[in-house]
């Protein structure tokens, strides 16, 4: 179990989404930034599918209430440990009692925080998301608040502290993006010149972005017309609608599952995860790929994170025989042990952390 | 890259791993009714990567896996289905199953009424009359959990929307807005001109289907008293509660 001392700006729990359900106007919610999700999950040995708790602008204080392994992942919020530094992207272990506080990110927007066992809230309609709107899923409907207690899963497997992502991995988060785009399904309802303003110019994200979508300003996109409306029809992830002020807006998780407002083309899902992260003044441009360009770099992604090899700590296996009994040992250093307070240790299969003086 | 499969039907990407089945671009009853055809005509065939279908007024997106099959492959299993849906002849509708939404029309859960009517020049009885009488196509739900687009509404007690939004509208509100009519899934803020409310719940979450109208479908607005809407809330509390569908003779 998890306690919340602070949610800070906005945590909510969340998994990869609720899917199947867009017929009913039932939205997907989820992570926004799959890529930090699945790659939190993987460190700390969770199916990708696991719920963690998504951090938006850092800002939250949670303390432990049992030997926990955990990883944060995402945007970095120089996150501490009882008031030592710890890393982010790296299995980290915790017991009763620990705070672990958040500063807000300099560079991204959002975080996750995944733990071993994944957080264990009720399913509701097949999935552990919150769906803020509907007031359903997750911890109860809603944002995490002080005094929250999240309910933690039992680990299927042990997994040490000092477990690192490579830094290939990673992504960076910068002042800059370049998102790729699959044109359509409505871009026939723009100017030659409406789309050679689109495809050419820099568009910035503003402070109206939110789980829903991401609000971008510069130049207006024309429409044949100038006609911004369309019989309204479904809308994907990644969708970029061009509403009435012809500024586009690309959809993310929280989006409903119809839209009245044509769409100019949709985001290669691979590039999703640089919007989850593009804070308030991130300079964006977009570029024309192929359906199947798209498909080949879902593939390349989806490759690279499956055949990731995690840097591994070192691990100290003793075996001996206390009082008549086999007793199998393991001890985990991490291969930069800098502030070192905390160690995982194994006991003939059964972890648990142990505190230890820094030196 | 866009695949022509008949004369108003175009197959569109929307990104890398969903589809759109355009059979119009209208709001219109026919067209409608050839899109949840279409739909049962896929979800017939088993296509192998097809993940969710999610019919709209007047389209189909398709989500598929885009590991397993690509745009054009996945297109061409639609051509043939989607040409024989737009030229086929066009069913007599099936009303045989109709939902019945009980209704509670105004005072404090209808607060708009004497406004609807005042625009109409209409009585109140005569704008309840005027709403309870159609049966409604349910084109598609969106916009909130189980909402319903409702086509159908007489357009005589089309209303505008309320100049200032409301900040909360209960749940189970029945609105007009303009030439359309709906009810709130959810408490939200709205601008809809409230007539009454429905005890019936329409998103539940913990049920399954979680909705209780299902798209695609029809109904109709039946009134109830407040005593009758409290009794059915009643039930809807015990978990007892289902809006009766109401099956016509052949």
């Amino acid at each position: 179990m998890l306690r919340v001392t602070s949610g800070g700006p906005l945590a909510t729990v969340q998994d990869q989404g609720r899917f199947g359900f867009s017929r009913f106007g039932i939205s997907v919610s989820g992570a926004v930034d799959a890529h930090a999700l699945t790659l939190g999950n993987r460190l700390v040995g969770n199916p990708a599918n696991s719920a963690a708790i998504e951090i938006t602008f850092g800002g939250a204080v949670f303390e432990f209430a049992a030997d926990t392994v955990f990883a944060l992942t995402g945007a970095d919020l120089s996150p501490d440990l009882n008031g030592v530094p710890v890393q982010m992207n790296q299995t980290i272990a915790a017991i009763p009692g620990d705070r672990l506080s958040m500063q807000s990110p300099r560079f991204g927007l959002r975080s996750y925080l995944c733990v071993a066992g994944g957080f264990e809230v009720p399913l509701t309609m097949g999935s552990r998301s919150t769906y803020l709107a509907a007031g359903v899923g997750g911890h109860h409907g809603r944002a995490l608040k002080q005094g929250d207690e999240v309910p933690i899963g039992t680990p299927g497997r042990t997994v040490h502290a000092g477990r690192r992502a490579p830094d290939a991995i990673i992504p960076r988060y910068g002042a800059e993006i370049s998102v790729r785009v699959v044109p359509g399904p409505q871009e026939d309802r723009f100017t030659e010149r409406g789309l050679e303003t689109f495809y050419s110019s820099v568009y910035t994200s503003t402070d109206k972005s939110d789980r829903q979508g991401v609000r971008l300003d510069g130049p207006a996109i024309e429409a044949h017309g100038k006609r911004y409306d369309i019989v309204s029809d479904a809308v994907v992830t990644g969708a970029i609608q061009v509403p009435g002020d012809a500024r586009p807006i690309v959809l993310l998780a929280d989006r409903q599952t119809t839209g009245g407002y044509p769409k100019i083309g949709v985001v290669a899902t691979v590039d999703i995860p640089l919007l989850a992260q593009a804070a308030p003044g991130t300079k964006i441009r977009f570029s024309k790929v192929t359906v199947e360009e798209a498909q080949q770099a879902t593939r390349t992604a989806i490759a690279g994170l499956a055949g990731m090899a995690l840097e591994e700590p070192v691990v100290q296996v003793t075996e001996m025989v206390i009082d008549g009994l086999p007793v199998r040992v393991e001890i985990a250093t991490p291969r930069e042990p800098t502030s070192l307070t905390r160690l995982t240790v194994v006991e003939n299969g059964r972890l648990r952390v142990a505190a230890i003086d820094v030196v | 890259m866009t695949l022509e499969a008949g004369p108003r039907v175009r197959i569109l990407p929307a990104g890398e791993s969903a589809l759109v089945i355009e059979l119009g671009d209208a709001i219109d009853p026919g067209l409608n009714q050839q899109v949840y055809e279409l739909a049962t005509a896929i979800e017939r065939a088993s296509v192998p990567g097809v993940q969710e279908l999610i019919p709209t007024y007047r389209s189909l997106l398709v989500r598929y896996d885009p590991l397993r099959t690509g745009f054009a492959e996945m297109a061409r299993n639609f051509e043939q289905m989607a040409a024989a849906a737009v030229s086929a002849r066009p069913h007599r509708e099936d009303r045989r199953f109709v939902f019945e939404v009980p209704v509670a029309y105004g005072g404090a859960d209808g607060p708009d009424l004497p406004e609807v009517a005042r625009h109409a020049g209409l009585t109140e009885e005569e704008v309840i009359g005027h709403h309870t009488f159609p049966t409604y196509r349910v084109y598609m739900l969106g916009f909130a959990p189980g909402f319903p687009y409702l086509g159908g509404l007489d357009p005589r007690i089309a209303c505008p929307r309320l100049k200032t939004p409301r900040t909360r509208v209960p749940v189970g509100s029945v609105g007009i807005a303009e030439q359309q009519t709906g009810i709130y899934p959810l408490a939200t803020p709205g601008g809809w001109q409230i007539i009454g409310r429905t005890p019936a719940p329409l998103f539940r979450p913990d049920h399954e289907p979680p909705v209780a109208i299902m798209p695609g479908s029809f109904m109709r607005f039946v009134r109830v008293s407040a005593e009758e809407a409290d009794a059915v809330r009643d039930l809807v509390h015990d978990g007892r509660y289902e809006i009766p569908v109401r099956r016509r003779g052949f």
